[in-house]
């Protein structure tokens, strides 16, 4: 915040200094960066509109909603194809199992991380970043094999939550979070005769809220919008995640539709809700906290 | 109850109330588990499940790629024999995993400049005083946070032969049409996951600018500097760091492409010219029952990457 001020104000300062030069540039970045936005929201704003055509129109004008092609018609069709109540159920099973895990792995080792003194605490740090750099291309055919082959977690929800269940970031704002404490609290807990799990839950659990939202916000996205797991682990399609039975609907069955856009656009307004939603309500935890607590760790 | 005193006991010493040198007993018990031994009981079930879940796969895929390895019926028990590097000559030898490979870094070559420069761009200038900064770091942060199902739709339906783009396009219109010609499939694959990924790593160097500091540009506008000069030779220097992870990120990213391939060019069409190795070891391990030649194909993605970071690193830290 503070830094965000004094570069507001140098960057007033320097403005001040070479006014007239500089103002035409920054017009000309502003215009830039005004393009570039307009980039980045228009595939939003044309899956919203192309949702909503009851004829693909794929011409300029279509850009443009027009009131006499517009209904809701595609949000039925893509319905009937892949029923999109059961996956979205599916979805909140995978996304809510992933959430609760990561929390409770994430919040128990952050805070040992952060305030116990034990044995090994620097090689599990150690061990904590590791999981960061393996790369899931590795891991996928042996995954495969080990999930859904030998122990049969094939069209399960386990099946899905199970390689998603710990999560690097997860113990990185937790042990953030409990670091800034003041050590004081604790030692005055452990003067007053409080054993370690006392400690844990009248005092840590109660003050990590801010914590325990930030961990829950930035693991929502991650299984809500992952495809390809879930898609080798679920070939039953009332278990498969909207991503999923959209991304089977686009691969297989839109060729044989009416309006196969039409449907495909609805499903991706449907899958694109919830995360964009999210992330505008709470947008200042998703940001800062994200990155700040994996590089200063 | 008495648990709880012997806790207590314990964690008297880290509270420093103690100025006598704690008894034997308890000092041995101090170097076995440390102040707060309950700690390890803590960390144990992550430690657990990265066993489980990272350490041992990690294991079994090396282990796969050098052995006989396919499917069986559950529960029987099958010999996989030893092969030494049989799978990865048969790996190295087909021209399929070569294009694969070669598809793969046409996509880098693309999409890892496009995404450092265009990030590092794009958060300097919303590191600055700016009317509507949260709008701006939101429209480009949006497509970071939705699915790529979901907005592959939306390429397909803007990128489609008689989509929006070419209607724009006219007579300027790429025939055949981007996702199905050959020389442009791949280049608009590697735009796309640049345009998807671009909002997280405009945060990653926003965070990185909070610590440049603010003397060195005040120094620089007293000298005189214009703004290209001082983005060349403040901005990117100090930033060095972040480059570097940012490079790394968006390789690895990249080197995990399955889902656009799959989607947008139907199943790495088209003739082969969008298939990634990851989407090769799919369909090698898992529709055609090759799952130690996919381990294979794995292992030789992971060394490369790891090739492809250190000479990332050697360049970023020279210059």
């Amino acid at each position: 915040m503070t830094n965000d001020v004094a570069a507001g104000l140098a960057g007033e300062r320097r403005a001040a200094e070479r006014a007239p030069r500089s103002r035409t540039r920054s017009t000309g970045s502003r215009i830039a960066l005004l393009i570039g936005a307009f980039a980045f929201l228009f595939p939003f704003y044309y899956m919203i509109v192309g949702s909503l055509q009851k004829e693909p129109d794929s011409s300029p004008a279509g850009a443009f909603p027009n009131p006499s092609n517009l209904s809701l018609h595609n949000y039925a069709a893509i319905d009937s194809a892949i029923s999109l109540g059961r996956s979205l159920v599916n979805s909140g099973i995978f996304t809510g199992g992933v959430i609760l895990c990561t929390t409770v792995f994430g919040l128990l080792a952050g805070y040992a991380l952060a305030r116990l003194q034990f044995r090994g605490r620097g090689s599990t740090f150690a061990l904590v970043l590791l999981v960061q750099v393996v790369p899931f291309q590795l891991l996928l055919i042996p995954l495969y094999v080990l999930i859904v082959r030998d122990y049969g977690l094939a069209d399960s929800y386990l099946g899905m939550i199970l390689p998603f269940a710990i999560n690097t970031s997860a113990v990185f704002v937790f042990r953030q979070f409990f670091l800034q404490l003041p050590a004081a609290m604790f030692e005055a807990a452990r003067i007053d005769g409080a054993n370690e799990l006392q400690i844990l839950f009248r005092i840590a659990l109660p003050l990590c809220k801010p914590a325990l939202m930030s961990v829950v916000l930035l693991s929502f996205t991650g299984p809500w919008n992952e495809f390809l797991w879930p898609f080798l682990v679920t070939k039953r399609q009332d278990m498969q995640p909207l991503a999923v039975s959209l991304a089977n609907y686009i691969s297989t069955v839109a060729s044989a539709a009416a309006n196969p856009f039409g449907a495909i656009l609805a499903g991706a307004c449907v899958l694109a809700a919830p995360a964009v939603a999210l992330y505008l309500v709470f947008q200042s935890r998703f940001t800062s906290t994200d990155i700040d607590s994996a590089t200063k760790g | 109850m008495s648990r709880t005193t012997s806790d207590i006991d314990r964690s008297r010493p880290a509270a420093g109330t103690t100025a006598k040198a704690p008894a034997p007993r308890r000092r041995w018990r101090l170097r076995l588990g440390g102040h707060q031994p309950i700690g390890i009981l803590f960390v144990s079930p992550y430690l657990i499940y990265l066993a489980a879940i990272f350490v041992y796969p990690l294991g079994f895929a090396v282990w796969m790629s050098f052995h006989d390895y396919f499917f069986a019926a559950p529960g029987v028990q099958v010999d996989r024999p030893f092969v030494g590097w049989e799978n990865y000559t048969t790996v190295l030898t087909d021209p399929d995993v070569w294009r694969s490979f070669a598809n793969i870094a046409v996509f880098l070559v693309i999409n890892v400049p496009l995404t450092a420069v265009a990030s590092l761009v794009l958060a300097d200038a919303l590191n600055k005083k700016l009317p509507f900064r949260s709008f701006f770091r939101t429209a480009y942060y949006i497509p970071y946070i939705t699915a790529s199902v979901a907005v592959v739709g939306v390429w397909m339906f803007l990128f489609n032969s008689d989509g929006l783009v070419n209607q724009a396009l006219g007579p300027l219109a790429p025939d055949p049409s981007w996702l199905i010609n050959s020389h442009l499939a791949m280049p608009v694959v590697a735009v796309f996951v640049a345009w998807k990924q671009l909002g997280f790593f405009v945060v990653l160097y926003l965070s990185a600018l909070q610590n440049v500091p603010q003397e060195l540009y005040e120094s620089a506008a007293l000298d005189g500097a214009g703004r290209l000069r001082v983005f060349r030779s403040i901005t990117v220097p100090a930033v060095r760091p972040a480059t570097l992870l940012v490079l790394i990120l968006a390789t690895v990213t990249g080197a995990n492409l399955f889902t656009e391939p799959y989607l947008l060019t139907s199943g790495g069409g088209p003739d082969g010219a969008t298939t990634s190795p990851v989407l090769l070891m799919y369909q090698r391990g898992l529709q055609q029952g090759h799952p130690d030649e996919a381990a294979a194909i794995g292992v030789i993605l992971v060394v490369l990457i790891t090739a492809v970071s250190l000479v990332y690193r050697r360049l970023v830290e020279r210059d």
